[in-house]
């Protein structure tokens, strides 16, 4: 059984979300992520071994679309929606760090 | 200290574009060079509310691949790769994880040895940034443009088992396997438009040690980087070990400029990707007919065409022309101009030198032949006969199979009859009396030149008919 | 609008009323009340008027305008709709207007229904109330004071509130099926992959499935008709073909066997006494009709909410991840791309919306995942094979859709954990991927609506709207 999950836990989960909180909404948030993680529990402590996840209620198998181009969609209208553009490309500010 | 005490150790990820009309997921188009953001759609955007659907052409390649690779074609599963990053649009990846498509196969170096291959995964691409302003470079540009042609794009990641030893052999290998995804059709094998991209791990150990801990050296563009990077990294790694120090596992990047590798800025987000099972799509359980069928149409692969086009040219496989041959899949061509009677030493010579031009793959094998048969009888020049052949290739590619001898007359390249050019050797030397002397007082080195000297003479006065090889021997037999 | 959009679909085709009649008074009862009720975010006036008369010269060219000709609909502001904003009642996508229609929207739209708004939710289909709305919540038509159930409590407010006879909705765990309840409406929860997902900004992609509300089980049926059905576009969708459910309306319950969940009828579950006497008396009113009814036990049931509150926030951490600043919607400027990816997150996500996605990022980091995630998965098909255990004994399953009636603003927004008991009842279908729906039945104490549930195997949708309308007959 898990340890309740910690304050830590939350800045973690936070800054891998990109999501920024202040002192107030950290105390907050480990509360209720607490609470509902308790109840969790109820579940977590199931002994399933034998028992196979199911990820999908679906028993689809090889479900493929043929090679065949379809519509493309008007750059400009896409860019009009867009925050920054600059020749036909999305904008954005520096970026820094590595491609993962 | 040497470096014959140490052991490079390196496993390569190969990431493979591959062949498809359009993308792994949406039937935007996968095409190289076109107009930013022209080749997206909702699901190459990630637009919300978009679902992927799977390429089946892409699962074929994947599959062609695998059993090329000798692998186990195995049932797979997408799972999503989150992290942030803007030329990922949902910001997730979506590849295969811990079911991979194809596992655990082999490839042959062109030498004999070979390379355990892990696995090998379909997972999309990503777009592609251009940095604007500052140094142009990523740390220092104000501000950065995507385009997302590229996000979609059908990737194979394989990856080899830690099995190579040095440069060479990683350099083998990729070219190997290049030629390998070539000849299936499953990727145009291009490393310059980035249709073929390698990470390579490198570690260093004492033989029969454990492996060391190694370094992942991203940004390697080419062969020739390959090499570079590898020896590079083998050798920081052995001068901190020697120097008391530890080699720390990292990403690493190859500066082609600087001749060397750099550490990655270190990534806050990277150490935990939170993969889970793709709920949009479902499982490829590929139905041993199929695989059946995709392993019959399989095309012979290079190692066994070399090995044949070796045979027939009295050659051996590694033997650099051979391998040419087989890399621009002119292999047919030459082994039919060989059956024809022709030189096979000629007709791989010119298939290396003188037919790497767009449209060489129209020129028949007898036709090459024919050529090379004029050649060989002294009926037409080394430099003639490239000529005539560049003549011969844009004949074939409108569709016509020329005649040699008739394309040398139409150029007015006559075979000189021996009294001629026996006659216009002799002239020569009568005209420079002085260099003849000191040609024929045997300084090797002052021959070296005067040969030069002379047959550019010879070639003059004969309008380019005589042949330089001819030439020269006729000197050599006349200076005694 | 008190007519049945099969009514008016009928009347509009013969050309006994024009649709932009039809749509006009749709959009002056909207005009009258939806600013006390707040169900819309966007009344797509003009366009809806312009649709409406193209149909009209349709109808007079002699072309068949489809069944569901002239039929004002609503469509929850999840649902893409090209150049019009699609906003999931966030900050972060306000004003977006996506390049392309959703497939439902297009069935919809080739079907001769009018899209005359799109209708407010919690944020992102987060919440069980519409209280988590970036635009304010929405009311029940009911009784103002109340919400209207969520997360598509604008859809069901808006057919509730005789705005529109159809709308759509989204049901990820209950979010059809809980507001229709609480809005006194029909509202259908389909077999998973049996209506394309396709343009639906994803809550939680392997529970979500759009549905209908309705003020008839009739009209519920002929819209399921109209939207199900295999999709080229969405890989999960089932490729079986549709036979036609409306066909199955009139056939009664005779001989029929009808399983009461023991599970989901108990006051331990938090049920309260007033519905559990409406799901009582539903029972009677099947077996009157000829059914039989027994008790029937779907033991894992009592797990699904823990599973569920695990499955689906780790699958939206994912899903929202791509609300980023960089391609769409709102952006909050900062120096580099990271901090412009996190301010824009921070500024643009709701509180609950926050908490799902650390919840869920929690749930599938490294060291949680077997715990969480992966436990969560097991529950899952353990549930899937209590109900396949339960339909070998019994056709249906018959429950309270939620545990109370609706309940005052704001009573229950201080701790999620309580909000997320509103969808104890409604959560294993969905876990199953089963299909269910909610219909009228009587009312509380309170004198508010009642809505019974009533679930089948995969791919019995027939089934549950030909027991539904003995339900919708016997309680008025
Ligand atoms: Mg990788
Ligand atoms: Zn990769």
């Amino acid at each position: 059984m898990p340890a309740r999950i910690s304050r830590d836990d939350v800045a973690h989960v936070a800054r891998l979300a990109l999501l920024e909180l202040t002192e107030d909404e950290l105390e907050r948030y480990t509360e209720q992520l607490g609470a509902i993680l308790e109840h969790a529990e109820d579940v977590a402590a199931l002994d399933l071994g034998d028992v196979a996840p199911l990820a999908h209620p679906l028993s689809l198998r090889n479900v493929f679309r043929d090679d065949e181009p379809g519509a493309a969609l008007d750059r400009d209208e896409v860019l009009a929606e867009a925050p920054a553009a600059e020749s036909g490309r999305f904008r954005v500010p520096a970026i820094l760090g590595e491609e993962p | 200290m040497s470096e014959t005490t140490w052991e490079t150790v390196i496993g390569l990820e190969v990431h493979a574009e591959l062949a498809t009309r359009t993308k792994l997921f949406s039937g935007a188009l996968n095409h190289f060079g076109s107009e930013p953001n022209t080749n997206v759609d909702p699901v190459s955007l990630g637009l919300p509310g978009s679902l992927p659907v799977l390429n089946r052409a892409a699962v074929e390649l994947a599959i062609r691949v695998g059993l090329a690779l000798h692998c186990e074609i195995r049932p797979s599963v997408f799972a999503r790769k989150n992290y942030f990053y803007p030329d990922m649009p949902k910001d997730f990846q979506i590849s295969q994880y811990d079911q991979p498509i194809d596992l655990g196969g082999w490839l042959e170096l062109p030498e004999g040895k070979r390379i355990g291959i892990t696995r090998a995964h379909l997972e999309e691409d990503t777009g592609k940034n251009t940095h604007v302003g500052g140094s142009g470079r990523i740390g220092g540009a104000d501000y950065s443009l995507i385009d997302y042609n590229r996000a979609g794009v059908p990737l194979l990641e394989i990856v080899s088992e830690p099995d190579l030893r040095s440069a060479d052999e990683a350099r083998a290998y990729v070219g190997e396997l290049r030629a390998i995804l070539v000849a299936i059709g499953a990727s145009d094998g291009k490393m310059e438009e980035g249709s073929l991209r390698v990470d390579c791990n490198v570690s260093v150990r004492r033989p029969g040690e454990p492996f060391g801990t190694r370094c992942e050296i991203k940004n390697v563009n080419s062969l020739r980087s390959l090499g570079r990077a590898v020896d590079y990294e083998t050798r920081r790694q052995i001068d901190l070990i020697e120097a008391g120090d530890k080699v720390r596992q990292e990403t690493r990047h190859w500066d082609e400029n600087g001749g060397r590798t750099t550490p990655g800025r270190s990534k806050e987000n990277s150490e935990d990707y939170r993969y889970f099972p793709e709920p949009d799509l479902v499982p490829v359980v590929p139905d041993p007919a199929w695989i059946e069928e995709i392993r019959a149409a399989l095309p012979r692969l290079p190692a066994e065409r070399r090995h044949d086009l070796a045979a027939a040219a009295g050659l051996t496989p590694t033997d650099l022309t051979v391998i040419v041959a087989v890399d621009r899949g002119a292999d047919a061509t030459a082994l039919e101009a060989i059956a024809a009677g022709a030189d096979a030493v000629r007709v791989l010579t010119h298939i290396e030198h003188n037919l790497a031009v767009e449209g060489a793959d129209a020129l028949s094998g007898s036709t090459l032949a024919a050529l090379v048969g004029m050649e060989t009888s002294g009926a037409l020049t080394a430099t003639q006969a490239k000529t005539v052949l560049a003549e011969l290739v844009t004949l074939a590619v409108s569709g016509v199979q020329g005649d040699p001898a008739a394309v040398a007359a139409a150029k007015g390249f006559e075979a000189m009859n021996t009294g001629a050019f026996d006659a216009a050797v002799d002239a020569v030397i009568a005209d420079n009396a002085e260099e003849w002397e000191r040609f024929k007082a045997g300084d090797p080195k002052e021959r070296g030149k005067l040969t030069g000297f002379f047959v550019g003479k010879v070639m003059k006065s004969t309008k380019g008919q005589a042949d330089g090889k001819a030439v020269t021997a006729a000197l050599l037999s006349r200076a005694g | 609008m008190s007519a049945t959009a099969v009514d008016i679909a009928a009347d509009v085709r013969a050309g006994r009323r024009s649709a932009l009649d039809v749509v006009e008074a749709a959009l002056a009862a909207i005009a009258a009340r939806d600013g006390e009720l707040n169900a819309f975010n966007t009344v797509t006036a003009d366009q809806a008027r312009a649709a409406a008369a193209s149909i009209d010269a349709r109808v007079a060219a002699g072309e068949d305008v489809g069944p569901l000709a002239g039929v004002p609909v609503a469509l929850k502001d999840n649902l893409c709709t090209r150049g019009v904003p699609t906003t999931c009642s966030s900050k972060i996508l306000a004003g977006w207007k996506p390049p392309y229609d959703a497939t439902v929207v297009g069935r919809l739209v080739a079907a001769g229904a009018i899209m005359v708004g799109k209708t407010n939710l919690d944020e992102f289909a987060m919440g069980s109330s519409t209280e988590n709305s970036a635009f304010g919540p929405t009311r029940n038509p009911h009784d103002p004071t109340r919400v209207p159930g969520g997360s598509s409590g604008g859809s069901a407010a808006a057919v509730a509130a005789g705005f529109v006879p159809l709308s759509l909705g989204s049901d990820t765990g209950g979010s059809i099926r809980q507001p229709a309840a609480l809005c006194g409406v029909v509202g259908v929860k389909p077999t998973y992959g049996r209506v394309s997902r396709y343009g639906l900004v994803a809550f939680a992609s392997s529970l979500d499935q759009i549905g209908p509300f309705a003020t008839t089980v009739a009209d519920a049926a002929a819209c399921y008709d109209v939207i199900a059905g295999w999709d080229p576009f969405d890989s999960t969708s089932i490729p079986e073909p549709l036979e036609p459910t409306s066909a199955a309306l009139g056939r009664g319950v005779q001989g029929l066997r009808v399983g009461v969940v023991s599970e989901m009828t108990s006051e331990a579950m938090g049920i309260a006494p007033d519905v559990l006497v409406r799901v009582r008396e539903a029972a009677d009113a099947l077996a009157a009709a000829g059914a039989t009814v027994t008790e029937v036990s779907v033991p894992a049931c009592v797990y699904g909410l823990s599973a569920y509150y695990l499955i689906a926030p780790a699958e939206a951490s994912s899903n929202l991840a791509r609300f980023d600043g960089v391609r769409f919607g709102l952006r909050v400027d900062a120096p580099t791309t990271a901090e412009m990816q996190r301010a824009t997150r921070t500024a643009g996500f709701g509180p609950e919306v926050k908490r799902r996605i650390m919840l869920g990022t929690y749930a599938l980091c490294a060291g949680y995942y077997d715990a969480y995630y992966g436990k969560a998965q097991r529950v899952r098909r353990l549930i899937l094979e209590d109900f396949e255990r339960a339909y070998g004994e019994v056709d249906v399953l018959l429950s309270p859709t939620s545990p109370t009636t609706a309940f005052p603003l704001g009573a229950k927004t201080t701790d999620p954990l309580t909000m997320y008991l509103n969808d104890v009842c409604t959560i294993p279908s969905n876990l199953a991927g089963h299909p269910a729906l909610s219909v009228p039945f009587g009312t509380g104490s309170d004198g508010m609506p009642v809505g019974v549930q009533l679930m089948g195997p995969a791919l019995s949708e027939s089934l549950l709207f030909q027991v539904a309308a003995v339900l919708e007959a016997s309680s008025s």
